[in-house]
């Protein structure tokens, strides 16, 4: 055990735990967060995704100690029920989910990687949406979530000038 | 009942009788069998201590005038929240944001069984159980403000929580001031009067998911958020092999470990409890243990073929007594053989649950789609009266069936017990999916007699199917991994020769083709013309559990009889849709069929297609349809494919559903199920299948179980809904699913010419079957 240092969603937090606990734990249950969830364990399916350095990240397979002194945003950090993020607007609008227990991992994977190419094909959304699962099948859904949020002014200010904006 | 379960139960100062009381589980237990419970048992309304008889069991009305109403139908990510609450906000003529929805807290809701079976829809929104209540409801507040009033109930108009005289609306009174928090206290009136589709403002229309915007912001709590003060962490040990018993356990292994708190063992059942859940899922993985083999599990090469001489439990589905007649004076006899594999629900995430057994009374946080049969179980297990145990139902993964929700909540009991504090047990990736209740693998034989006209005088249809275990019920918790390794019977398996089908037509979880005319006794229940008819089939033991895996039998027997006919089809060179046309009476199933081929503007001729001759990348289309369980839902399909013939890839370009459920609930949450349904059954025909060795499971990952994942390359969707009114509104989230296996088969024979009989359809078999 030892003291680490997290910041989490904009708020720091000392913790004193095994430097090798998977982030996964440390969020969902010593901060008890619900937005990454336990899916594999194994980095293998997307649930416990967290966007670290703007990249969407395995928090089940990443030691707490490699996340210390970083900024992390979970689910819950990009907006709220009352205020949702432009993609959780999306996804809310399209009706985007059935459990909704992948959806952590759909929407901060989906973000991470429009963030980084805004202009990005509807193939190469796919590609980055390849290692993510939705044992539900709301793909269709979702896929139209991720390019609503991409033609909005969120990510595409012109795009979404050009089509009049997002629905 | 099992003896352990009798044991436990005398164990417990309870008898046999007091126990099945007090679960609820009498009209089940003195029936007596296991099939009636798997057949219609599990999901009737069943008298508990929430009489369901009571208005007051199903609807509350607060001063506030909100309503709260309690069912026994739970959401597992198939919308039935919001839509229920669309019924009650219907029937009470409220806003939908003004009622709120308990599910399946054995506390206060009444006792449903399990949400299953497409069965939630025809059980609460017909005639009866919620959807009475709450027109019940009504009914007795307009009474009260009639009386209030002074003007007559006839006289009355009710909106938005109010009830007003139609002559002089500053004669009103609200829910609130009416009913201020008391109970109703009357019972649901059989003859209180349901709104008519056509009066429905909120019934019926798209209500977005209640729990929406909760999902996409990290808000919603799923049993696996779940946190109780002083909860401890639980992590299981499973066997290494399929039926190895525990030899030794060394706790001393893992006492020094950092958190680690207590190692429980019950008979085969080992658990680790500590402070953190890294640090139970570590003692858990370092924990010695010694275990001692169970018999060899049979080769799976071999395994279609060793499910055909086992020993088995018959029954005939319709029996002409022609059929060897038919068959041999047939112009022509079409045969073939179809193979579906052992597939999992594979939930995103695993199975969790959160016990806490404090003074002989225990809470559980489940995820069960079954929240009074698992207080039963949970109080078999730990030897307590049912009345004891408190299940709440709390959301999870989305589950198919039945996953792991119902063993992990007897692995926290057990846990929780053996330390006297809350403990919270999530279930390893490989645990969930090397022990869960897969869907049944099949070996199914057809053969059909065509007269010389090309119409099919006669049908064969065998099957042999491999099953253990299930759904617990009331009263076998041995049906699960948990409740078997803590000694508990799964419910034995007895070889039966097969009876004559008596009573009235079942179609057997779609053991009879759409195509047969059903007819037991005088009465022909069936969507077909065909009378010369045979149905059997054998229930084999299986070497792994077993359970309902969406569209639980119905699609394995829907995937062999959708490629069958289309099979003899094209053996008379007809049309697949009008060779379907030709042979099926039912009219709603024949117009789900022609709605699908008008909107897919289907080609009519004979398969296989223009481009079963050429080389390259072939596209061909395939049609399938069903009316699931012979009584609970319309589907037609039409799949459009390409096949690289190189490398036996499919791509699916386009799914063209039609569907007749009755009157429709919520039409975009109908649609959500049958894109999702559809996607689900493509996945599980294009890949997944359950793999082993010679003594275990050997698909424990999203590398060895192989899922579609989000990223693959879509067919656009098309959803036509045929919205009926006047009849009884039936299931709508198996329909999908239970055909997409036989339109992808036909679409590749129509595409290649070549049959493919085994799911799944993975490239190497394409490739291998186009070789020859």
């Amino acid at each position: 055990m030892s003291p680490i240092t997290l910041t989490v969603n904009g708020r720091s937090h000392t913790l004193d735990v095994d430097p090798a606990t998977p982030l996964l734990y440390v969020l969902s249950d010593d901060l008890a967060l619900r937005g990454p969830k336990f899916g594999c364990g194994l980095g293998q399916c997307g649930a416990c995704a967290v966007i670290i350095r703007g990249r969407a990240v395995r928090s089940c397979v990443t030691p707490v100690s490699t996340a210390a002194g970083a900024e992390i945003t979970t689910l819950e950090g990009l907006g709220t029920i009352e205020r949702p993020h432009p993609i959780q607007r999306a996804f809310i609008a399209e009706q985007a989910a059935q459990c909704g227990f992948c959806l952590n991992g759909v929407i901060l994977t989906a973000k991470a990687f429009l963030d980084q190419n805004p202009k990005a094909t509807d193939a190469e959304v796919q590609q980055a949406l390849s290692g993510v699962l939705c044992r539900c099948f709301v793909n269709t859904r979702m896929l139209a979530a991720i390019r609503r949020y991409r033609n909005s002014p969120a990510v595409a200010p012109a795009a979404a000038e050009q089509e009049g904006g997002g629905r | 009942m099992t003896p352990d379960a009798l044991d436990a139960l005398a164990r417990s100062g309870f008898s046999r009788r007091d126990f099945l009381k007090s679960s609820g589980a009498l009209v089940v237990a003195f029936a007596a069998a296991d099939e009636v419970w798997a057949a219609q048992g599990q999901f009737d309304t069943r008298a508990s201590h929430i009489d369901p008889k009571q208005l007051d069991s199903w609807i509350a009305i607060a001063a506030d005038g909100r309503a709260t109403a309690y069912t026994g139908k739970c959401e597992l990510g198939q919308g039935i929240q919001t839509a229920q609450i669309q019924l009650v906000a219907e029937e009470l003529s409220l806003p939908a944001d003004r009622v709120t929805l308990v599910q399946c807290d054995t506390q206060v809701c009444p006792d449903q069984g399990t949400t299953s079976g497409s069965q939630s829809t025809p059980t609460n929104f017909n005639e009866r159980n919620l959807a009475q209540a709450a027109a019940t409801a009504r009914e007795t507040l307009v009474r009260l403000a009639a009386t209030r009033l002074g003007v007559p109930a006839g006289e009355l108009a009710v909106a938005g929580g109010t009830i007003s005289a139609r002559s002089d609306r500053n004669k009103s009174v609200t829910y609130g001031e009416l009913v201020a928090g008391r109970k109703l206290n009357t019972l649901v009136d059989a003859n209180a009067k349901r709104k008519a589709p056509r009066e429905w403002t909120v019934l019926g229309t798209s209500v977005p998911r209640v729990d929406m915007a909760a999902m996409a912001t990290g808000q919603l709590e799923y049993v696996q958020n779940v946190r109780v003060p002083g909860m401890l962490h639980g992590a299981v040990v499973r066997p290494p092999s399929v039926g190895a018993t525990l030899a030794a356990v060394d706790e001393s292994s893992v006492r020094t470990m950092p958190g680690v708190v207590k190692v429980v063992v019950k008979n085969n059942f080992v658990g680790v409890v500590a402070a953190k859940p890294w640090q139970a899922m570590q003692a858990a993985a370092a924990l010695k243990a010694s275990w001692k083999d169970g018999p060899a599990l049979p080769p799976q090469r071999e395994f279609y073929d060793h499910l055909r001489k086992q020993p088995s439990r018959d029954a005939f589905v319709v029996n002409s007594s022609n059929v060897d007649e038919m068959l041999a004076k047939a112009p022509t006899v079409v045969r073939a053989t179809y193979l579906h594999p052992y597939q999992m629900h594979g939930s995103m995430g695993t199975s969790c649950a959160v016990a806490d057994v404090q003074g002989g009374r225990v809470t559980v946080w489940s995820s069960t789609q079954s929240a009074y049969p698992t207080r039963s179980g949970v109080a078999l297990l730990l030897g307590i009266p049912p009345d004891n145990v408190r299940v709440v139902y709390t959301r999870g993964s989305g589950c198919y069936g039945i996953n792991g929700a119902d063993t992990v909540s007897y692995d926290a009991a057990l846990m929780s017990q053996a330390t006297g504090k809350p403990v919270r047990v999530q279930l390893s990736r490989k645990d969930e999916m090397a022990w869960e209740n897969y869907g049944f693998a099949y070996a199914i034989d057809q053969r059909a007699g065509v007269s010389a006209d090309g119409t099919i005088t006669v049908w064969d249809h065998e099957a042999w199917f491999a099953s253990l275990g299930g759904r617990p019920g009331y009263e076998t918790p041995g049906n699960v991994v948990t409740g078997m390794l803590a000694g508990f019977a799964t419910a034995p398996f007895r070889p039966a020769q097969a009876a004559e089908p008596a009573g009235e037509f079942r179609n057997g979880s779609n053991a009879a083709p759409s195509y047969v005319s059903g007819r037991v006794a005088q009465h022909a229940g069936g969507a077909g013309t065909i009378t010369s008819e045979r149905v059997l089939t054998h229930t084999v033991r299986s070497p792994f559990f077993t359970g309902p895996l969406r569209s639980p039998s119905r699609l394995q027997n829907t995937f062999a009889h959708e490629c069958f006919l289309d099979e003899i089809a094209a053996h008379v060179k007809a049309d697949p849709v009008e060779y379907r046309l030709r042979h099926l009476s039912d009219p709603r199933l024949k117009e789900v069929v022609s709605a699908a081929a008008r909107t897919a503007k289907w080609e009519t001729r004979p398969s296989p297609g223009p481009d079963a001759s050429k080389t390259g990348v072939a596209r061909g289309r395939g049609f399938s349809c069903v009316l699931y369980e012979g009584d609970n839902g319309y589907v037609a399909m039409v799949a459009e494919i390409e096949v690289d013939r190189a490398t036996g890839r499919i791509a699916t370009r386009r799914l063209v559903i039609a569907q007749d459920c009755g009157p429709v609930s919520n039409p975009d949450g109908m649609r959500n199920q049958l894109e999702g349904g559809a996607l689900q059954g493509l996945s599980r025909a294009l890949g997944e299948e359950v793999t082993w060795d010679d003594r275990k499971v050997t698909s424990i990952d999203w590398r060895t179980y192989h899922s579609l994942p989000l990223g693959f390359e879509l067919p656009a969707i098309e959803s036509v809904l045929i919205n009926r009114a006047g009849v009884e509104a039936s299931g709508a989230g198996e329909t999908a699913i239970t055909i997409v296996a036989a339109a992808v088969g036909n679409a590749i024979f129509d595409a290649t010419g070549v049959r493919v009989r085994t799911v799944p359809f993975t490239a190497e078999r394409i490739a291998a079957a186009m070789r020859g």
